[in-house]
C-alpha cells in the first residue's frame, strides 16, 4: 500500500480518477457557508518548505484547515542544500513532535523520495514540488480542471481524459509541472505534445510517453488544451534562447495564436504568469484561460489527496505502477 | 630473515606451484619446494597475483582525517590486495608542494601497509591557473611522477599543454580528470533518459569525450604522455582507441564501479550511487569491459573516495560524490571481467598491477612472480562468494554501493616486500 504521494508516475489510472472524483466532493465544501469538514481532526500536518512558494503553501494550508487538521508551517528556505543534514534533522525533529504527514517543497530533485524512503521518519510524505522533478498535486489539479472544462463537472465523474489532446508549451527542461503532467495525462489516456525550443527540452525526452514539437503554430489547431509554462527570464542569459522577444514570437501565446485553437479548447497556466512573454494579457484575461480556476481547484485536489492518504477508510493510492512491473 | 612457502597457488591463474619467499624477495618458484625453515601458507586452489597497484586513490590526509587517513586507507588497500597506491592531490592543503607530498609519502612508509606514492597537483591549489612546482615535487623524497588536479579538470588548453611539456623533463605523466566545466554546471548524474525523468542535472558524455579528444591531440602535438582518469563512456573508448592507433602516447583507466553499475540505480535517489564521473548506461558499461579486455583501456583504478556518513545520508543534490573501492575492486573485476570470460587472471595481473605500476613508475611493483623479484604478492580465493558487509571495512568510510550485494572472490593474503600485511583475510 502506497502511503506517500511522491510522483505523478506512481498513480494508477484508478487511483488518479478516485482522487479527481474525491476532489469533486471536496469542491462542494467550498460552496458551503462553513467551509469545513471534521475529517482530519486531531491529525497534525506540517508544511515543510525549503523553497519559497507562497501559492502552493497557502493552497495546502487551506486544504488542511478545511479538513480540520492541525497545521504547522515550517520555512527553512536555503538551509538545506547548502548542508545536507538539515533535511534529515528537521524531519526527525518534526516526527518527534508527532506529525502525521509532511508536505514538502524542496529545491533538490528527489528530496521527498529520500524523506519517504530513507527510514528517517514514519509520517506520510506529500511532494509539493521537488527541484525539476515532480509536482504531482499540480498535475492532479490541472487534470481536474481539464476534466471539468472538457467533459463537465458531473459528467466527468468516473471519467479519465481518454482521447484528449494536450499541448504543453515552454521550459520543459526545468519544469516539474511538465514532467508531472506528462506522466499523469498519459495515465489518464490523453495524448500529450510538448512544444519548446530544442534547448529547453531535456536530452532523453524520447523515452517519455508524449510527442515533442518545436512548432507551436502547427500544433494549436489540433489540441483541446494548451498549457503554458512559466519561463524564467534568467534562462535568456544562460543562452537557452536569444531574446525575450524572439521567445515570445516563436513560443508565446497571443490572441492570433489563440484564434487557431478549436472553439472548445482551453488555455492553462500554473502561475505566476509573466504577461507579455509567454502569454499576452489578452489571452490571460480571456474566458478561455483557466489560471484562476486552477488555483481554486488546487485546494479541492489537495483536500482529496490529504483525505485519501490520511483519513479515507480505503487508501487512495493502492499500489504503484513500478510495483506492477 | 623469515621464509614463507606459499604452497600450491595458481600463479597468475596457471598451474599450481610453490612460491618461496625469503626476506623481501621471491627466492624460488617451482613444484615440491622444501618447507624447511619456512612458514607454510596452504594456497590450494587460490590464485597468486603480483601485489595490486592503484593509480587512483583518495587517502584524504591531510585535511579530511574524518573520512580516511593514510593509515586507514593503506590498511584498506592491504585488505583489497594492494601493495602500492597513488594518493590523489586534492587534500587540504592541496598536495601542490614538496612539503605536502613528502608528508604523505612518509606516513605511508611509517605505517608499512602499502607503498604510498603521492600524486602532485598540476596547478596551485587545483585552481587551474598557475603550474605547481612540479619539478620540486619530483625531486622531493616522494619522487612524484604522476600529476593530477583530479576532482577538477585542467580545462585551460594552454595550462594543459604546458604541463604536458614540462613533465617531459623528468618523465612524468599528467593524469587528466576529463570534465568540461561549462558543460557540467549543475551536473548531478549522467545526462540521458534517467536524468530527464528524475529531473537531475545532466553530466553529458560529450563533456568527458571533448576533453579527452583535446588532450590526446595536445599530447601528440608536444610529444608527451597523458593518462586519462576514470574513463566512463563508450565514446571515450572510441577516442582513446583512435589515439592509440595513431601512436599517441595515451593511457587510460576505468573504475570497478563503471564496469558494473549503471545510472538506472540513481532512480533510488540514494547518494551512495553519486560519483564523478557519474554512472553511465548499460551500453557504456559493456563498451568499457570490452575496451579493458582488448587493452584500449590500460588499467583498473579504484578512485577510492571515502566520505563520512553524514555526507551521504542526505538528499541527492547535497551529497558528496564518490564511493570507496579498494576493498571490493578485485571482486568487481572478477565478476565483470573474469567470470564473464573477458579476461583471465594473467590479464587481471596486467591491468591491476603490471600496467599501473609502469604508468606510475612504481619500480618494484607489478613485477613477474619469479625468483629474484620483490615479494609483493596477493593471494585470492576466487571460489569465495559472499555479501559485502561494510561493517568489516578497514577504510574509515562506508560509502560503498555494494552493501548487501553478493560478489565473488576474496583476498586472503597480501605481502609487501615479504612482510604479510593481510593473513587469512585479517590485517596484521
Amino acid at each position: 500500500m502506497q502511503r506517500h504521494l511522491i510522483s505523478a508516475a506512481d498513480l494508477t489510472r484508478d487511483d488518479a480518477v478516485l482522487i479527481l472524483d474525491t476532489a469533486e466532493e471536496m469542491a462542494r465544501v467550498a460552496d458551503r457557508p462553513i467551509k469545513k469538514l471534521p475529517t482530519l481532526r486531531g491529525r497534525t500536518i506540517v508544511n515543510l518548505f525549503f523553497e519559497d512558494s507562497t501559492r502552493t503553501r497557502i493552497s495546502f494550508e487551506a486544504a488542511e484547515k478545511r479538513l480540520s487538521a492541525d497545521v504547522i508551517n515550517f520555512t527553512a528556505k536555503g538551509s538545506s542544500v547548502s548542508k545536507g543534514e538539515s533535511l534529515k534533522d528537521t524531519a526527525q525533529t518534526l516526527e518527534a513532535m508527532g506529525v502525521d504527514a509532511v508536505v514538502i517543497r524542496h529545491g533538490a530533485s528527489g528530496a521527498p523520495y529520500r524523506l519517504a524512503n530513507s527510514g528517517w521518519i514514519d509520517a506520510a510524505v506529500i511532494n509539493a514540488g521537488d527541484g525539476t522533478h515532480q509536482h504531482p498535486t499540480q498535475a492532479l489539479l490541472d487534470a481536474f480542471t481539464m476534466r471539468r472544462r472538457l467533459i463537465g463537472r458531473d459528467a466527468g465523474i468516473g471519467q479519465d481524459l481518454s482521447g484528449k489532446r494536450i499541448t504543453i508549451v515552454g521550459d520543459v527542461l526545468h519544469s516539474r509541472v511538465a514532467r508531472s503532467n506528462v506522466d499523469l495525462l498519459h495515465t489518464l489516456g490523453a495524448e500529450v505534445t510538448l512544444v519548446a525550443p530544442p534547448t529547453l527540452v531535456p536530452v532523453g525526452v524520447e523515452s517519455w510517453p508524449c510527442a515533442v514539437s518545436y512548432d507551436l503554430d502547427s500544433t494549436l489547431p489540433k489540441c483541446d488544451a494548451v498549457m503554458m509554462l512559466r519561463v524564467q527570464r534568467e534562462r535568456m542569459n544562460a543562452a537557452f534562447f536569444p531574446t525575450e522577444r524572439e521567445y515570445a514570437r516563436r513560443y508565446g501565446l497571443d490572441g492570433d495564436r489563440m484564434a487557431k485553437l478549436p472553439e472548445h479548447a482551453v488555455v492553462m497556466h500554473p502561475g505566476p504568469m509573466v504577461r507579455g512573454m509567454e502569454i499576452t494579457a489578452e489571452v490571460a484575461d480571456s474566458d478561455r484561460c483557466t489560471a484562476v480556476e486552477q488555483v481554486a481547484n488546487g485546494v479541492s485536489i489537495r483536500m482529496a489527496v490529504l483525505y485519501l492518504l490520511l483519513g479515507g477508510n480505503e487508501p487512495a493510492v493502492t499500489h504503484t505502477r513500478t510495483e506492477e512491473k | 630473515m623469515s621464509k614463507i612457502l606459499i604452497r600450491g597457488a595458481k600463479v597468475l591463474g596457471g598451474a599450481p606451484q610453490d612460491v618461496l619467499i625469503d626476506g623481501e624477495t621471491i627466492a624460488e618458484v617451482g613444484s615440491g619446494l622444501s618447507a624447511e625453515g619456512a612458514e607454510v601458507v596452504e594456497a590450494d586452489g587460490k590464485v597468486l597475483l603480483p601485489g595490486l597497484v592503484d593509480l587512483h586513490t583518495h587517502l584524504r590526509e591531510p585535511g579530511r582525517e574524518d573520512s580516511e587517513t593514510v593509515l586507514t586507507g593503506t590498511r584498506a588497500a592491504a585488505s583489497g590486495g594492494y601493495t602500492a597506491v597513488f594518493a590523489m592531490a586534492n587534500t587540504f592543503p592541496v598536495a601542490d608542494t614538496a612539503g605536502v607530498v613528502e608528508q604523505v609519502w612518509r606516513l605511508g612508509r611509517e605505517h608499512g601497509y602499502c607503498d604510498v606514492h603521492p600524486i602532485g597537483a598540476v596547478t596551485v591549489g587545483l585552481e587551474g591557473r598557475k603550474l605547481a612546482e612540479l619539478g620540486a615535487m619530483h625531486e622531493s623524497a616522494a619522487g612524484v611522477t604522476v600529476f593530477s588536479d583530479d576532482g577538477k579538470c585542467v580545462d585551460d588548453a594552454v595550462i594543459m599543454r604546458r604541463a604536458l611539456e614540462y613533465v617531459k623533463a623528468f618523465g612524468g605523466v599528467v593524469a587528466q580528470h576529463a570534465q568540461e566545466p561549462r558543460l557540467t554546471e549543475g551536473a548531478q548524474m549522467n545526462e540521458g533518459v534517467v536524468s530527464a525523468e528524475l529531473g537531475l542535472g545532466g553530466w553529458p558524455a560529450v563533456a568527458e569525450e571533448s576533453i579527452i579528444a583535446r588532450d590526446v591531440l595536445l599530447a601528440d602535438h608536444v610529444g608527451s604522455r597523458v593518462h586519462i582518469c576514470h574513463l566512463s563512456t563508450a565514446g571515450s573508448v572510441e577516442i582513446v582507441r583512435w589515439a592509440k592507433s595513431r601512436g599517441i602516447d595515451v593511457t587510460a583507466e576505468v573504475t570497478p564501479h563503471h564496469l558494473l553499475l549503471t545510472d538506472e540505480l540513481v532512480r533510488t535517489y540514494n547518494p551512495v550511487y553519486k560519483v564523478n564521473p557519474p554512472l553511465r548506461t548499460e551500453r557504456d558499461v559493456l563498451a568499457l569491459r570490452e575496451a579493458l579486455a582488448d587493452g584500449t583501456i590500460d588499467i583498473v583504478a579504484t578512485d577510492h573516495a571515502p566520505h563520512p556518513h553524514e555526507d551521504k545520508d542526505c538528499e541527492w543534490a547535497a551529497a558528496a560524490m564518490g564511493m570507496v573501492g579498494l576493498e571490493t575492486a578485485l571482486s568487481v573485476v572478477q565478476e565483470t571481467m573474469v567470470d564473464t570470460g573477458l579476461l583471465d587472471w594473467a590479464g587481471v595481473a596486467d591491468r591491476m598491477s603490471v600496467k599501473p605500476a609502469r604508468i606510475g613508475q612504481a619500480t618494484g611493483h607489478g613485477r613477474p612472480v619469479s625468483a629474484g623479484e620483490p615479494a609483493n604478492l596477493t593471494l585470492v580465493d576466487t571460489e569465495y562468494r559472499g555479501r559485502v558487509d561494510p561493517a568489516g571495512f578497514a577504510s574509515r568510510s562506508r560509502n560503498t554501493p555494494y552493501e548487501g550485494r553478493e560478489l565473488p572472490g576474496r583476498v586472503t593474503h597480501t605481502w609487501l616486500r615479504g612482510k604479510a600485511t593481510l593473513v587469512d583475510g585479517k590485517l596484521t
